[in-house]
């Protein structure tokens, strides 16, 4: 009967518990430092009441939305109401089984991590559907028509960029991905620099992939009061924007583990080395986070049709055209006996 | 039973009872998230057989792109419920009597079906041990079977041009946003400056 997988379960559990924890307390901290970094740029002072600092505003925020009560309208359909915020929680927690944060330190580490990455940020679109069309309201059903369009184009791109990257790598296993990134150039060894305007494209695309400014068409407010959530309240409002959240640091991990070396050192060697792995990751992630919250201060919001445009007749020709110019780029290089 | 034949039957029952729910909601969103519900319990089993590579890509192209597609369509239809639920009734023979005919017919398949030595013997190369599942697809689809994969791309190209060309109408009194215009626009031809004598009106 128990062939030996209690203890494996237990484990397993443990990380994952470890994990989720360290996640939210992150991503807690995530949402402060976008406030603080909007309200820095529009010479504000922002969240600085809660704490020293302001630095308690997300756990305030939190209490806030927990002790208050969750609102179901009347005409909504209320099982698909209700499942949209979980599952929207529950799908951006979970791409964090495969990310791996230093050498190896990974719940799961699969061999086609970045796919299931991949599969599970294309399903996050469903919360965003379901959520707008089980409000029923013109505002949420507008929104969930527009994330579906939106996300079903970026991803298209997005998957030929993980392509280009896939190719170099020669794995679709994250920990090898990164790995295959550690040369004695440091951080000019990683992909960035080689595939750079792929790096630019990736960016841009996990921006309108998480529905971040200046792509967040789907809760625009000045069109849609707040897009799929105007219905939400409570506990669900709260998992829909952890949701959002966790799912705007997971592509930050992402963009991290593919372009920017992961836990490498980015001065190979030796002071720096020493530095534990986790510690350069949080560091590069969080680098990552500070431009999306940039853009988010400093770019307009994009027309709904200069969107669609950018998706498909701009990144989707380049981002095909790049995997053909590195798929030949490597075959040369094999046939000439240089890697 | 080991852990394996426990998901085996957990992702089996919850795929047959969602398929059937997919028949059987009155709502037809609801059977669009079922089925997708489906889709996700057969790449679960996909995993279970160790088809890692093929799991993950019938996540990402069936529940990531194709059933969002539907659920787009789905959602926009004005349904009665009310005359849904009568046609059902009017329907159920002739529905049954075809998914029978089917059944027999897929039956019939299954038990005449053997495989020849010869087939064995051609069929399939063996994945080396230490070689992931999707390496090893990769160099029999891009080899083996070059010609049967482009062949399919080819086809899947045919109908994109078809939808394309069906749907594809040219109304003439239709403002377009021409982006190439609105780039080159420049303050020069977009802004003339007046000057307004105050008091005298325009």
């Amino acid at each position: 009967m128990t062939d030996g997988w209690i203890i494996p379960l237990l484990i397993m559990l443990g990380k994952s518990f470890l994990a989720i924890s360290a996640l939210l307390i992150y991503v807690a901290y995530i949402l402060y430092a976008d406030r603080k970094i909007w309200a820095a740029v529009q010479l504000r002072r922002g969240p600085n009441v809660v704490g020293p600092w302001g630095l308690l505003q997300s756990f305030a925020d939190m209490i806030k939305f927990v002790l208050k009560e969750p609102v179901i309208p009347a005409g909504a359909n209320k099982g698909v109401f209700l499942l949209a915020p979980f599952l929207t929680a529950m799908l951006a927690l979970s791409a964090w089984a495969v990310i791996p944060v230093a050498d190896g330190w990974a719940i799961a580490d699969l061999n086609v991590g970045v796919l299931f990455i991949f599969a599970i940020s294309s399903l996050g679109v469903y919360g965003v559907i379901m959520g707008g069309w089980a409000s029923n309201s013109k505002y949420p059903f507008l929104s969930a028509l527009r994330s579906a369009a939106q996300m079903v184009s970026y991803e298209v791109s997005i998957g030929f960029v993980i392509i280009t990257v896939l190719l170099c790598a020669g794995s679709l296993n994250l920990n090898d991905i990164v790995m295959a990134q550690d040369s004695k150039y440091g951080l000019f060894g990683w992909y960035w620099l080689p595939l750079f305007p792929m790096f630019i494209i990736f960016f841009i695309s996990a921006l309108a992939e998480t529905n971040r400014p200046p792509f967040d068409l789907v809760e625009a407010e000045s069109e849609l009061v707040a897009g799929f959530m105007v219905e939400y309240s409570s506990i669900p409002y709260m998992l829909f924007m952890l949701g959002e959240y966790v799912a705007i640091v997971t592509m930050c991990a992402l963009t991290t583990i593919l372009f920017l070396g992961g836990w490498l050192s980015p001065i190979p060697f030796a002071p720096f080395t020493w530095v534990p792995g986790i510690i350069w990751f949080i560091l590069k992630a969080t680098l990552v986070f500070f431009m999306f919250a940039m853009v988010k201060a400093f770019v307009p919001r994009y027309r709904y049709d200069q969107l669609m445009r950018l998706g498909w007749k701009v990144f989707l020709p380049i981002s095909l055209f790049m995997v053909i110019a590195v798929a030949g780029v490597l075959q040369f290089a094999m046939a000439q006996g240089w890697r | 039973m080991n852990v394996a034949a426990v998901f085996f039957y957990l992702f089996s029952a919850i795929m047959i009872a969602s398929a059937f729910m997919v028949i059987a909601a009155r709502n037809p969103v609801h059977s669009v998230l079922f089925l997708i519900l489906a889709f996700v319990n057969a790449s679960g089993l996909f995993l279970l057989m160790g088809a890692e590579f093929l799991a993950m890509i019938l996540v990402v192209v069936y529940v990531g792109a194709v059933a969002v597609l539907f659920l787009f369509v789905v959602m926009m239809l004005d349904v009665d419920f009310a005359e849904l639920k009568q046609g059902f009734l009017q329907y159920l023979p002739i529905g049954s009597i075809i998914g029978i005919v089917v059944a027999i017919e897929l039956l019939l398949v299954m038990l005449g079906f053997t495989q020849s030595d010869a087939a064995l013997g051609a069929g399939g190369a063996p994945i080396q041990a230490n070689m992931s599942n999707t390496e090893a697809l990769g160099l029999v689809l891009y080899t083996k079977y070059v010609y049967l994969f482009q062949a399919s791309g080819l086809v899947l190209l045919t109908a994109m041009i078809g939808a394309i060309v069906l749907t594809l109408r040219h109304k003439p009194d239709v403002k377009r946003q021409v982006i190439a215009d609105q780039n080159a626009r420049t303050r020069a031809d977009a802004i003339e400056i007046k000057k307004a004598p105050s008091r005298a009106g325009v």
